[in-house]
């Protein structure tokens, strides 16, 4: 904020409140002219108005209201870049990255600056932070044993997960996984559910309208659709077979997937996107793009591995 | 009161007359919009969904629909009301006094056209789209010349203060609505905010906060000047109290939005500044309060058969009440709680239904004998009905919102051993429910309370003039 706007909210600011103070004294005396309690003269239909003086309590609120602003605003912020005494700072101000917002948070930790977000993140750093370390220390697999962990793990998922795959974490339709039929995209492993937690996943269902031709996508439909079992028509299903060609190179010749890629197992009658006809003749004609967010940042590797093991119990 | 003007002007009674009933019927419509969304809060199945009927849709309805529409007509009514009979003198122009009734009207039915349909600028409490905001521009213009024009051409030597109050509100809403409203029209039916981030949000609570501090207060106040003393019979208890207070209330009220935004992007000082702001705030519009109650001294007998009176004191104590608990919930540390909670939810509505209603209430009924040339209301008794049925409905609903505001509060800062917080959202929400029971059924009372209001002035309407009996409370006066 330059020094000119600075001053202007300084005037404007200190203009008001101490003209609120001399209305104030002036209507303390009595200029009206006429004894006090009596009728200040003026009629309006029939109203008139008395010359009663300010109550007394209601002056000094006034008073000790104002004394109050001058100092609240000489020790916090309020006068532009004047006044804040006491370098009082909700968050870091005037940030302009990522970058830049984290590396003020950390000097502000460093210099236990009177930043109250950083104060408070770094207070709960210190009290909680030695609790996640203890669970760190544990393989996935074997914290997912631990009843106290999975309770901690429940709560972070309720907060951080649920939003997308549900409170019981089974997931919902338009891609979000079931997290507890033991069918993983990526891996079930403690190791690869952290991976996912931590980095995101970013998957990309191709859309196939302009290669394969409505026809094309028809045939392959029936044919992906007969994988797990529908009874589809036999033509159709034939020629899909020659077309899944295309599809083998991510989801294998046999429609297993392919884990490292995070392409769905097609066999198995679990469904994405839903296993209605229509569901997956969309999902081939304009593809899907499923995006599990990277965690690594909000929660950090610590609480992720709780989280992680929760996930696993789920199934496991 | 000894020298009661000679012979009346000829006063134009017919533009407050119509905004008068409008008032009423506005009345009903938006606070019956309240109570139907009201139920949808713990019965989503309410909306059938249709997409027009959804909370969403429907609650800047209710919004525009008491603010703008029912506080409006009551706005308008009194104030052409106050300044003709304070000034001795028949409006400035009657043809722009029916230009802005049926302007307004057609703001009001524009909001009901395009509101439900999702055609929305996305501004609380300024939601309507470009083509409606320069319509109301207008209006408002029409209104602040022929509000002006009349002090200017007015019959006695000082202005009264009802009508600098009036004039305050009037002229900041001007200001208020064209600064906010800037934007850039895509279409007939959408445009986007001139401003941007963190400043759009700024623009739209100096705006938003002074849709509360000048439309729902200064007007109002103007309002509780005229028909508080002129109810009770007695004068205004202390005319230098009114001078301190008009102006610090309106020098600080202009700087109280950024308490909408604590703990946001916005710079640090513009919060606490507009904290500091709030708090002095307290004292002057607690002037107003003061100087209208301690006008009844001397006639505290009138309330115990005067419900229209009644009305008029219990508003002030609402008004009071939400203005000790507005400069509170601004205080950061309270915010904190407080902030997206039902508690903000009471706390406009003690604003909203215990001061704005009951004042605009108890004006009209005052209103209503005069306007249509009978000696007092149909039915005193059915006065006397509304006023329970407001106040109990009012008190339900205030007390259901800060229980159900501090306990969302509390419970979504609650935290465990381990840092994490104990309740996800929806258990917040779900704890809530029995709360928003009530708050429903303190809406049912209050709309209840306007439908009775509507039947009595129906009926003082169509009775032949003259012919009711004089309220025996008013005639004691």
């Amino acid at each position: 904020m330059t020094m000119f706007w600075t001053i202007w909210i300084s005037v404007i600011t200190l203009g008001s409140i101490i003209g609120c103070y001399f209305i104030l004294r002036w209507c303390l005396r009595n200029n009206a002219g006429v004894p006090e309690g009596e009728s200040m003269g003026h009629e309006f239909d029939g109203i008139e108005e008395l010359n009663n003086p300010l109550p007394k309590w209601w002056t000094y609120l006034f008073y000790i209201c104002i004394v109050w602003s001058f100092f609240y605003l000489a020790l916090f912020p309020g006068l532009g870049e004047f006044g804040n005494l006491l370098g009082w700072k909700s968050s870091n101000q005037n940030i302009q990255s990522l970058e830049e917002s984290r590396q003020m948070s950390q000097e502000a930790k460093a210099t236990g600056a009177l930043v109250k977000y950083d104060r408070e993140m770094k207070f709960a750093e210190e009290k909680y932070s030695p609790i996640f370390e203890a669970y760190a220390k544990i393989p996935v697999e074997e914290l997912a044993k631990d009843p106290d962990a999975l309770k901690v793990g429940q709560r972070l998922f309720a907060q951080n997960c649920s939003q997308c795959h549900g409170s019981d974490a089974r997931g919902q339709n338009g891609g979000f996984p079931n997290l507890t039929d033991d069918d993983w995209l990526y891996g079930g492993t403690g190791e690869k559910i952290k991976e996912t937690l931590l980095n995101g996943r970013k998957a990309a269902m191709p859309a196939w309208i302009d290669a394969m031709g409505e026809q094309g996508i028809k045939e392959t439909v029936a044919y992906v659709l007969s994988l797990s079992g529908r009874d589809t028509d036999l033509t159709l299903r034939k020629a899909g077979k020659a077309r899944f060609a295309a599809c083998a190179a991510c989801h294998g010749q046999d429609g297993k997937g392919n884990q490292l890629l995070g392409a769905p197992d097609l066999t198995d009658n679990i469904w994405l996107y839903g296993g209605s006809e229509r569901a997956v003749t969309e999902t081939l004609t304009h593809g899907r793009n499923g995006v599990m967010p990277a965690f690594k940042d909000t929660l950090g590797e610590h609480k992720i591995h709780v989280v992680a093991s929760y996930v696993y119990s789920l199934s496991n | 009161m000894s020298e009661i003007s000679q012979a009346q002007p000829n006063y134009n009674y017919k533009v407050v007359r119509q905004f008068t009933i409008m008032t009423i019927v506005w009345g009903i419509v938006g606070m019956g919009i309240g109570v139907f969304i009201a139920a949808q809060l713990f019965a989503p199945v309410l909306n059938f969904d249709t997409p027009w009927l959804t909370f969403s849709r429907l609650r800047p309805l209710h919004t525009n629909a008491v603010i703008f529409a029912f506080g409006g007509c009551a706005l308008f009514a009194t104030s052409y009301y106050i300044v003709q009979r304070t000034c001795q003198v028949r409006l400035f122009s009657d043809k722009l006094a029916a230009f802005t009734f049926w302007g307004w009207q057609a703001v009001i039915v524009a909001a009901i056209c395009t509101l439900p349909f999702g055609m929305t600028s996305s501004k609380e409490y300024a939601e309507l789209e470009w083509p409606i905001d320069i319509l109301i521009g207008l209006v408002w213009l029409a209104y602040v010349i022929n509000f002006f024009g009349t002090l200017i051409i007015r019959k006695v030597s000082h202005i009264y203060v009802a009508n600098w109050f009036l004039g305050a509100f009037m002229l900041t809403v001007l200001v208020l609505h064209i600064g906010n409203s800037m934007a850039i029209p895509v279409s007939f039916t959408k445009s986007y905010s001139l401003y941007a981030g963190a400043v759009d949000a700024m623009m739209q609570w100096w705006y938003g906060h002074n849709a509360v501090g000048f439309f729902l207060t200064a007007g109002f106040l103007g309002m509780m000047y005229y028909f508080v003393p002129k109810q009770a019979g007695r004068p205004v208890y202390s005319y230098r109290l009114s001078i301190v207070h008009f102006w610090a209330l309106i020098s600080l009220y202009i700087w109280a939005g950024p308490h909408h935004l604590h703990y946001t992007a916005l710079p640090d000082w513009t919060q606490s500044l507009g904290m500091v702001m709030s708090i002095i705030l307290f004292v002057p519009s607690w002037g107003g309060m003061i100087n209208g109650i301690m006008t009844l001294s001397g006639a505290w007998h009138k309330l115990r058969t005067d419900p229209v009176l009644r009305f008029l004191i219990v508003s002030l104590s609402f008004y009071g009440m939400s203005t000790f608990e507005g400069p509170m919930m601004a205080i950061k540390t309270v915010n904190a709680l407080s902030h997206y909670t039902d508690w903000t939810i009471g706390h406009v509505h003690s604003g909203a239904l215990g001061w704005v209603a009951m004042i605009s209430i108890g004006s009209v009924y005052h209103l209503i004998p005069i306007l249509f040339g009978q000696p007092g209301m149909y039915s005193t008794r059915l006065v006397n009905v509304h006023f329970w049925l407001a106040t109990i409905g009012v008190v339900l609903y205030i007390v259901a919102m800060w229980m159900s505001g501090v306990l969302q509060g509390l419970m979504w800062r609650a935290v465990n051993a381990d840092g994490t917080l104990t309740y996800s959202f929806v258990e917040s929400l779900e704890a809530s429910i029995p709360f928003y029971i009530v708050r429903f059924i303190g809406g049912c009372f209050v709309v209840t309370g306007m439908l009775v209001m509507a039947y009595n002035t129906y009926k003082t309407v169509r009775a032949p003039k003259g012919t009711l009996a004089p309220d025996p409370a008013t005639q004691a006066a």
